[in-house]
């Protein structure tokens, strides 16, 4: 193991984006989009084979680099498991999609918005390969600079308003993980996450650094009540924006729970419990009736991907296997199928400027590839079965179901209400009469967006009726979390009772 | 084999659509042909079950493995899901081929029919389950092709809204179905049919609390499932979408909303009979909702004016039927009946079309009358499905729903005496109602304006010759599998995929309860006749003293209306609300826009303190001084 795989995965989008930023102004930007193509294929490609080669009956860290950083105290320490490779192998397959989105729609200041894309992906794959608390918060919180500058420069008339709105939330959050990461460092004198796990933080402690973590990881959800940024943030945001803002930035937090809180604070985790359950049903309730209500597309889509996250907590917090694997496969399902919404909206916005329902209706009259396209991640998106959509939601009921059947049963209503809100918005954008009358010279999906919205309907199809590869990657890792947490939740117990 | 029935329609579904521009009639023809196909198949495989006894379970391969929760893409046949494969591929085939004549003039045929051969695979993929989940990938899968195909027109704004109540008041039924699902996994650790059927008689006794109420394990989870059962099969208070999904072309009308999908919560309940054995409660519901749906449907039958709405409220009111068999555990008279019912059912459907298809659309029967003579074959085709649909002796109808009030009367029990009650004057008025469209479309005078008598035509023979075989399926079908189905040795044919624990026995029925039913049935022809044909003013001023008694069936007993007001608008409401006054109102005025609002007012009211005049600043630092000596001096 001498070659730093995980490190090139990291750094090769931000090699090549020095490149694009080296590389000559030209009329049409044609060597930057390739610069940027290739570099992210080529990662990509790279994540593909690291999935290959990761050894999936071990539930160990794998391909572990670990470099003294300061002073021996804090390491630049890498490495993954069969969670965190799903969402390396995400970020680089949304990427070259983004950046295959950005040909038609972005217009001007094409070469700084392809860095700034190629800049966050180094910082997404890095989160998902931390793991020192440090490193990971730097990445964390580095991400955000690239997307304030997506949504601030790039986006729509209020984007100001949303880029703040998006960076103060995450950014207050973000204070209070990092003086809960300070104080992991005081007690313990490490930030490498797999020794913290073996010295072991003291109960006492553990609810205040877990409502630390939570603090950040709840903006970046984004759960209820700290959600609304969200649907602004994704309303400014350009196309690429909002699809790596819905794909991968959501599922930071996810993921941040399943590495950090959990195995780091198993007592906290138990104990906030029906804090998670009350705010995830609250959030996909209240969030899914909200979404019946919009009239912009984006922000309907960006309430549903609230109703789809408080899934994912929920799931998380169930701490049971279906509930564990369903919330990641959920999470992979919504990177899926939210791109592609949000690449839907994209489409139609380049041609007639306007997120607003009222503007389309009767779209299938003339567009028909891109409104059985439309449809495809609109079921989808209600969780039919045969795609993931469904998968993930079913598995996250049923383990939420054994812990606490009232939660389930709320949930689940949340299900009937999800297929409200999205068949009334594909009633309105896709069906209908056509009242528009610009509909009517408006041109069908060229080859590029087919060729994502394709590829996508693909695998999301593809993993919700054979979802083997996903579900066997994620088997060992998640019980060997499992095993851990009520582990340390023994022992916790085997020590209050001597006292 | 097995592999063939149920993938030849979806290999149509997409061949027949990919390659529609290949040539004319390529996507009618290919989709046909592959169900068509798949119907011989399944009638071969249905074969060797009655013969040779060859049943099995084929695995696919696994679709979901997280811990212990294990589904897999099966086919299983067993002689339930062969009769049911009958059924749906039959019907499909004979709807496929009706649909090449009744659509030759929308422009968009290739669509249809691969949604429709997507729907027989669906249904295929439900019936041949082996688990739970595999189940429920079907359930929901015939909900998307039965939304699609409502929503066919999508032009239609009503058709739209009807698609998506469809699809949201099925939903509310897979709300139940699923929960069923959590819980069968919750307690008996698998949603395999097999493991859980054997497992069951471990958990019947067994009482856990459910919302503060201490529940039977085995009712509450039969209840669920019984929820999901009412949602697919349109049974009273979830049979809402069942009427408006008439929108739909008239060819999905008789495949999807009468012959299979709506019997999907039929076929449910009975391949769910080891559990629900075990509960006599949830049996008691199932007999009760049964009931009311038949008596209900049947009575707002009687006074609907649209041809299609008629029929679809008549389904509901059988599916009634099949639901109260179930109920007092004949469940293989549940499925006898689904299986006649399946042939005359798809025939009145097809017959409608036909006469719709000769009016040009117009379906409301107020405005036809009287063109026996110009629809020979459809004239003679409604005939037999009226005759076997009103339990005619010795057409199929008969059999099957006389069996049913025949076994109510058996089982003994009050309920079950409760439902000879309802079963027989249920019938009556179907009897009722069914003349009443008879006569009113073939009888008496011409009433369409706008249509001259000439222009209505007899349909092509591409749609008549799938009339002919569900005439004679309608005919025969209850006299030639009575005995196998529902026979003294019917056990035989059912082996174990039907669980009874005490069958029920066949005692001696006397001959006046035998003959009753059919008495009234037949009686009803010449009294219908003169009340809606020879003499219509008596029913005329009997509505007019009776307004609104008419108005409360005319308006289906006002369910939609209650339903808008208690559950649509106020959802809307709160989804407004919440939006409103919630995010916008609360979260964001004292979030972030109240924080850096606030911030903008501390921060002004800072920089008016700092005014540059020394005699301010010596003062602040006076008072400053003052109060630190008095805190010094005191301390």
């Amino acid at each position: 193991m001498n070659f730093p795989i995980l490190s090139t995965l990291i750094f090769l989008p931000l090699v090549s984006s020095l490149f694009i930023f080296l590389s000559k102004d030209q009329k049409n930007n044609a060597s930057a989009i390739y610069i940027s193509l290739f570099s992210s294929l080529a990662t990509f490609v790279l994540s593909l084979f690291l999935w290959y080669s990761l050894d999936l009956n071990s539930p160990d860290f794998q391909f572990i680099e670990e470099k003294s950083w300061i002073n021996d105290y804090i390491k630049f320490k890498l490495g993954v498991d069969g969670i965190s490779i799903l969402f390396i192998v995400l970020t680089a397959l949304i990427t070259p999609i983004c950046i295959i989105s950005c040909i038609n729609s972005v217009k001007d200041r094409v070469k700084e918005f392809l860095i700034a894309i190629l800049v966050l992906e180094t910082f997404m794959i890095g989160v998902f390969c931390s793991l020192d608390l440090v490193i990971f918060y730097l990445f964390f919180e580095a991400g955000l600079i690239p997307m304030f500058l997506i949504i601030g420069v790039w986006g729509g008339p209020k984007r100001v308003y949303s880029a703040f709105k998006f960076f103060l939330y995450t950014l207050l959050g973000s204070v209070l993980m990092l003086v809960a990461i300070i104080a992991i460092y005081w007690l313990t004198g490490t930030t490498d996450i797999t020794q913290i796990q073996e010295i072991k933080i003291p109960r006492e402690y553990q609810n205040l650094l877990w409502l630390a973590f939570f603090s950040s990881f709840a903006v970046k959800t984004p759960m209820w009540p700290v959600h609304t940024w969200l649907p602004d943030a994704h309303v400014e945001a350009p196309t690429a924006g909002s699809v790596i803002l819905a794909a991968i930035l959501l599922k930071m937090a996810g993921y941040g729970f399943l590495r950090f809180s959990i195995p780091l604070f198993p007592a906290a985790s138990e104990f906030f419990t029906p804090l998670i359950y009350t705010l995830s049903i609250v959030a996909i309730i209240y969030t899914s009736l909200v979404a019946l209500m919009q009239d912009d597309m984006k922000k309907l889509i960006a309430y549903s991907s609230v109703a789809h996250m408080g899934y994912v907590t929920l799931g998380i917090f169930t701490l049971t296997k279906q509930g564990i694997e369903g919330s990641v496969f959920q999470m992979i399902s919504h990177g899926l199928i939210s791109a592609a919404l949000f690449l839907c909206v994209g489409v139609v916005y380049d041609r007639l400027h306007s997120r607003l329902i009222s503007t389309y209706g009767g779209l299938v009259n003339y567009l028909p590839k891109y409104s059985f396209l439309f449809l495809v991640f609109a079921l989808a998106a209600l969780g039919l079965p045969g795609t993931t959509g469904f998968l993930g939601e079913f598995l996250i009921l049923t383990g939420s179901f054994q812990k606490n059947y009232i939660v389930a049963m709320l949930a689940t209503l949340g299900v009937v209400l999800g297929a409200a809100y999205i068949l009334w918005l594909t009633k309105r954008v896709i069906f209908g009469k056509t009242n528009n009358e610009q509909i009517k010279s408006v041109k069908d999906t060229n080859k590029l967006e087919i060729l994502m919205l394709v590829s996508l309907a693909f695998l999301v199809i593809f993993f919700g009726i054979y979802p083997y590869p996903l579900m066997e990657t994620l088997n060992i890792s998640v019980d060997n979390l499992i095993t851990n947490y009520e582990q340390s939740l023994n022992e916790i117990n085997i020590a209050k009772n001597d006292q | 084999m097995e592999y063939a029935i149920v993938f030849l329609p979806l290999l149509g579904a997409i061949v027949g659509y990919i390659c529609k521009s290949f040539t004319k009639l390529f996507s009618e023809i290919v989709t046909s042909i592959f169900v068509s196909l798949s119907a011989i198949l399944s009638l071969i495989v249905f074969w060797n079950g009655i013969f040779n006894n060859s049943y099995g379970n084929f695995k696919i391969f696994e679709w979901v493995s997280s811990g212990n929760f294990v589904a897999n893409w099966s086919i299983n046949i067993d002689p339930l899901s062969s009769i049911m494969l009958v059924v749906v591929t039959l019907i499909s085939a004979l709807v496929h081929i009706y649909s090449i004549g009744y659509m030759s003039h929308d422009p968009h045929k290739p669509r249809f029919m691969s949604y429709l051969s997507l729907f027989t695979f669906s249904m295929l993929a439900l019936v041949v389950s082996d688990n739970f989940l595999q189940l429920f990938f079907g359930w929901e899968g015939v909900g998307l092709c039965s939304y699609l195909l409502i929503g066919f027109w999508y032009k239609k704004e009503t058709a739209n809204n009807a698609a998506i109540k469809a699809f949201i008041v099925n939903r509310i039924g897979d709300f139940g179905l699923a929960i069923g699902i959590f819980l069968i996994f919750f307690y008996f650790g698998t949603i395999n049919f097999n493991e859980v059927f054997q497992s069951v008689s471990q958990f019947s006794e067994k009482e856990i609390l459910f919302l503060n109420f201490e529940m039977n394990l085995i009712s509450l989870i039969c209840i669920f499932l019984f929820i999901g059962a009412m949602g697919k099969s349109a049974q009273f208070l979830l049979h809402t979408w069942l009427p408006d999904a008439m929108e739909g072309p008239t060819p999905v009308s008789a495949l999807i909303h009468a012959a299979t999908m709506v019997t999907a919560g039929v076929f449910l309940v009975v391949r769910c009979s080891p559990l629900f054995e075990f509960s006599q409660v949830a049996l008691n519901i199932v007999t009760i909702v049964g009931m009311i749906t038949a008596i209900f449907a049947a009575s707002v039958a009687l006074v609907q004016n649209d041809i299609k709405k008629i029929v679809a409220y008549s389904t509901c009111s059988q599916l009634g039927y099949m639901f109260f068999a179930a109920g007092i555990s004949a469940y293989h008279v549940a499925m006898f009946h689904l299986f006649t019912h399946a042939f005359f059912k798809a025939l009145l459907f097809l017959g409608s079309g036909s006469v719709i298809h000769a009016f040009k659309d117009e379906q409301d029967i107020r405005k036809m009358g009287g063109i026996r003579k110009k629809l020979p074959y459809t004239y003679a085709y409604m005939l037999i499905g009226t005759l076997a649909l009103t339990g005619f002796p010795f057409l199929s109808g008969f059999y099957s729903k006389d069996a049913i009030i025949e076994f109510a009367y058996l089982s003994k029990s009050s309920l079950g005496n409760y439902a000879v009650f309802i079963g027989i004057f249920t019938a009556l008025l179907t009897s009722i109602y069914s003349w009443r469209l008879f006569f009113k479309t073939f009888h008496g005078p011409y009433n369409n304006k706008s249509i001259p008598i000439n222009d209505t035509h007899e349909s092509p023979i591409i749609m008549l010759l799938p009339l002919l075989l569900l005439a004679i399926g309608a005919i025969s079908a209850g006299y030639v599998f009575k005995e196998t189905l529902i026979g003294h040795n019917s056990s035989e044919f059912w082996k174990s995929s039907i669980f009874f624990l005490e069958e029920i026995k066949h005692d001696y029925i006397p001959l006046w309860f035998l003959l009753l039913t059919p008495f009234l049935v037949v009686i009803t022809i010449p009294v219908s006749f003169y009340y809606f044909i020879s003499n219509t003013k008596i029913l005329e001023s009997f509505k007019n003293t009776n307004l609104p008694l008419y108005h409360f069936l005319l308006n289906k007993w006002y369910i939609d209306e209650l339903y808008d007001s208690i559950l649509v608008n106020p959802a809307k409401k709160i989804g407004l609300f919440f939006w409103k006054k919630g995010d916008l109102g609360t979260i964001d005025k004292f979030g972030p826009d109240g924080i850096s609002k606030l911030v903008k007012i501390i921060a002004n009211k800072a920089g008016k303190l700092q005014t540059g005049f020394i005699y301010d600043y010596a003062f602040v630092m006076l008072i400053g001084l003052s109060i630190l000596l008095t805190y010094l001096i005191l301390i």
